[in-house]
């Protein structure tokens, strides 16, 4: 059997599995994550890549490190801020002071939850507007102290929801932006997961923008997409090849700087190796970025986005 | 498919850019059929139940500024289908039926303009053009009017009806978000006052970028103001959306907005707050 034929058998040995799995509520997933990990090397050996619906598949796994994970893995020392010190806190989107390596910097970073427990107090990564407003607070802090901002983002996106209306998510939102732009030092963002919408471009006005190789960001979800533009949500492994929601795709379009590989199989299959690769970015980038004097940096920071999209040049 | 309120603040589902009889038009909210010239005199709110119609760009300048002040700047130039996305239709050929039927370029109409011989950037977005999504060119249009009402010292003003970003723009559509906030970053360095009217809708991508931050921020009365759709957040959480949420009103009495105005006392408003703001020097 050649390489190819074994991956077509794999493949659909895995389309079985979950549709058993779906038509008698089997739970099946250990033996799925066994099928999707050989599909997963055999395709990087082929060099065939992975399809961007597969890497939705994995920017979402529940054991993707989390924030936190990375926040503790990066920084010797870290002590959070909590509360907007205007109604409340948000476990959903979280921050604080820390070192990492030399630097004293301010990292603010989406936490999807490890246990059921937190990911539903956290609904899944979806910060509502108390998370929005204390990460706006934090950047001021950061701001008052000169200390560069990191963000670390995965989320599906906002939180859609009764309460996060009545306190203003949308101003928050905007709040955080604006606030990244104004910063006087430099700022990085790092995508570790979902890029989702607004929740995570809230995060990611920054001087430098990277993304994990299996990471997404995107406007609205596949799903999303698939339900108005095909009225149909199963189309969205179509609309996620449409939407360039990849690293790679994002990196081409000049959205993003630097694609930080991940361990073949995905970040979840080996933790330091991926928190390694992401301390060496980060450090080089801030160190850079550091160098700039405060005119040079805010002025590279606003042709950045002066243009973004549009014909003319981004630099 | 957009939503609108009907008198008991229930949401009602109507089409946009239905052809309708010349003469007569029917009230989507109560089922009225309303002389057009009687319409057009009550500045489309309907006479019988109050329900709010849509306003085009164009119409809405008119309804605002000094007779035949307005000169529309010039389209910038823009890479159309920047992702070359396709779904049911091409995206360009939604691009160029929606530029058809508004008679417009894109989703916002900017120019300079006079309203009470203030002179000023006006900007409007148009519901009717892609649902008032911001991709590249709407963040292009809106870049290019505030960088204007920076150089010339005018104040600039944004009349918001959008769902959002634009989805077939993707990422990029996202980007604009910071595009615009950065202009607007811009005009505070410079002094330069900036006043946004949020009207129907004025949600997503546009709220919680640009739409937020204004100096002084009018809702028209039948504004639907909000971050999430009222039908996502039913769909996301299972949460029973109380009564007049997200309405102006609702807007008001969570402190987002200074104002609300009927449609016919909007242009009053806005010389008001321009008469505050005095002259740029």
């Amino acid at each position: 059997m050649t390489e190819d034929e074994r991956l077509k058998v794999l493949e659909e040995k895995a389309a079985e599995l979950r549709r058993l799995a779906q038509e008698n509520g089997l739970d099946l997933s250990a033996e799925l994550t066994v099928l999707e990990e050989k599909i997963a090397e055999l395709k990087r050996a082929l060099g065939a890549g992975l399809s961007a619906w597969e890497r939705v598949q994995l920017a979402r796994r529940p054991d993707r490190p989390s924030g936190l994970a990375f926040v503790q893995a990066l920084c010797p020392a870290f002590y959070e801020l909590r509360g907007d010190r205007m109604v409340g806190d948000d476990p959903a989107l979280r921050g604080g002071l820390a070192k990492l390596g030399e630097e004293r910097l301010a990292v603010i970073f989406h936490q999807r939850g490890t246990t059921p427990e937190e990911q539903r107090q956290a609904r899944f990564g979806m910060a509502s507007a108390q998370g929005y407003w204390k990460a706006r607070r934090i950047m001021e802090v950061a701001a008052r102290l000169g200390f560069p901002i990191l963000t670390l983002i995965n989320t599906p996106g906002a939180y859609p929801g009764v309460q996060a209306e009545a306190h203003n998510i949308a101003g928050a939102i905007a709040a955080c932006i604006w606030q990244m732009l104004r910063h006087p030092r430099p700022t990085l963002a790092v995508i570790l997961g979902e890029g989702g919408s607004g929740g995570a471009v809230a995060l990611a006005a920054a001087d430098r923008v990277l993304m994990l190789e299996n990471a997404t960001y995107s406007v609205i979800s596949p799903e999303g997409a698939a339900s108005i533009l095909w009225k149909d949500a199963k189309e969205a492994p179509k609309a996620a090849e449409q939407l360039k929601l990849t690293a790679g795709e994002l990196a081409t379009l000049g959205v993003v700087d630097e694609v930080i590989p991940e361990p073949s199989g995905g970040a979840h299959t080996d933790f330091q190796a991926t928190v390694e690769a992401v301390r060496e970015a980060v450090l080089r980038h801030l160190a850079e970025l550091s160098a700039l004097p405060l005119d040079e940096l805010l002025r590279l920071r606003y042709n950045r986005y002066r243009h973004v999209g549009s014909a003319n040049p981004a630099h | 498919m957009p939503i609108r309120r009907d008198k008991r603040d229930r949401y009602v589902e109507i089409e946009v850019g239905v052809p309708q009889e010349p003469l007569w038009v029917r009230c989507e909210a109560c089922g009225e059929l309303v002389f057009r010239r009687k319409l057009q005199e009550h500045h489309y709110v309907c006479p019988r139940c109050g329900a709010y119609f849509f306003l085009s760009a164009q119409e809405r300048v008119a309804s605002l500024v000094d007779d035949g002040s307005f000169q529309e700047f010039p389209p910038p130039k823009i890479p159309e289908d920047p992702l070359g996305f396709r779904d049911q239709v091409p995206y360009p050929e939604r691009l160029n039926r929606a530029r058809q039927e508004t008679g417009l370029f894109e989703a916002v109409l900017a120019g300079r303009a006079a309203v009470g011989g203030n002179p000023l950037v006006l900007a409007v977005m148009d519901f009717r053009f892609v649902g008032g999504s911001m991709g590249v060119g709407v963040g292009e249009v809106l870049r290019l009017a505030m960088e204007h009402a920076e150089r010339e010292r005018l104040p600039f003003v944004l009349v918001v009806s959008s769902g959002g970003a634009r989805v077939q723009e993707g990422v990029l559509s996202l980007l604009q978000m910071v595009k615009v906030v950065r202009a607007r970053e811009a005009l505070a360095r410079a002094g330069i006052p900036y006043i946004a009217i949020l009207t129907y809708p004025a949600t997503g991508g546009v709220l919680a970028s640009i739409g937020s931050i204004a100096d002084i921020t009018i809702a028209e009365e039948g504004a639907l103001i909000g971050f999430a759709g009222p039908r996502v957040i039913e769909q996301t959480t299972g949460e029973r959306l109380p009564p007049g949420f997200q309405t102006a009103k609702f807007a008001l009495e969570h402190g987002m907005v200074d104002a609300v105005v009927p449609r016919a006392k909007l242009r009053d408003e806005l010389i008001r707050a321009l008469v505050v703001l005095g002259e740029q020097t």
